[in-house]
């Protein structure tokens, strides 16, 4: 049980500073309202999630790409806080637009992922 | 050390995601812990962020990499994104209606619920500094 909470200690590490960096490094090249770095942070993590899943890798690799570094790289919670800042502000068809692209675009990306992913592993006669 | 601490708290948030997904109970086709989590999560983030920045002696940097850390880590955007296609995937339609309904308008009552407290405790802090005067 232990070596479960330790796959999800070490991709989380990793998950946070990923979504740290990329997040300052977008910042800094872009100055419009829309909050592009979580949406590319939140859109690709679905993505790689997706894939992860498709492949269908172990219990452990799944504990520490999947809930670890994907879980702790995506996040919910700013993406509210971002929304809930573009309505105070007035700016509602910024606000509208982020949250319908985030959620058609997330599924989406889950979707790509899991075909992209069941279709290498039945390349590689996984 | 800012770095150091951004890590802590992303470990610490991520374990506790994991572990309240181990006990919460999974009804039926439905994600209830991730929904849980996420509403949790953006409650804590705007009451963070309105009411302990304000607190003196509460750095606003430590405020900030909790938020980005901890709050960050704990609420998932991937899992969320799962787990609805999964539903629209097994023709669950109304359970993906709901999970996303919930999560949508849910996170952002759960935004202003936060807001709403930090505006009550900061106003009685206020109240009760006039009055120590």
């Amino acid at each position: 049980m232990l070596i479960n909470y330790l796959m999800v200690a070490l991709g989380a590490a990793f998950g946070v500073l990923a979504r740290f960096s990329l997040s300052n490094w977008i910042k800094r090249r872009w100055s419009h309202d829309f909050p592009l770095p979580t949406f590319i942070i939140n859109v690709s993590g679905s993505l790689a999630l997706g894939l992860i899943t498709g492949l269908g890798i172990g219990v452990h690799a799944s504990l520490l790409l999947g809930t670890g570094f994907m879980g702790a790289y995506t996040t919910f919670s700013t993406f509210t806080m971002e929304s809930v800042s573009l309505n105070r502000r007035k700016k509602k068809r910024v606000f509208y637009s982020y949250l319908i692209s985030s959620y058609v675009l997330g599924i989406a990306a889950v979707f790509l992922g899991t075909s992209l992913g069941a279709a290498t592993r039945s390349l590689l006669g996984m | 050390m800012i770095d150091a601490l951004l890590v802590l708290f992303g470990v610490l948030g991520a374990l506790s995601r994991y572990s309240l997904s181990l006990i919460i109970h999974v009804p039926y086709h439905f994600p209830l812990a991730t929904l849980i989590i996420n509403l949790l999560g953006c409650f804590i983030l705007a009451f963070v962020t309105r009411f302990l920045i304000w607190i003196p002696r509460v750095s606003p940097k430590l405020v900030a990499v909790f938020g980005t850390g901890f709050v960050g880590s704990f609420t998932t955007f991937s899992t969320f994104s799962l787990e609805s296609f999964a539903l629209i995937q097994s023709n669950h339609y109304l359970e993906a209606a709901i999970y996303l309904l919930l999560s949508g308008f849910g996170g952002l009552a759960a935004s202003a619920l936060g807001f709403r407290l930090s505006k009550i405790l900061l106003i009685k802090q206020r109240r009760r500094l006039r009055h120590a005067d």
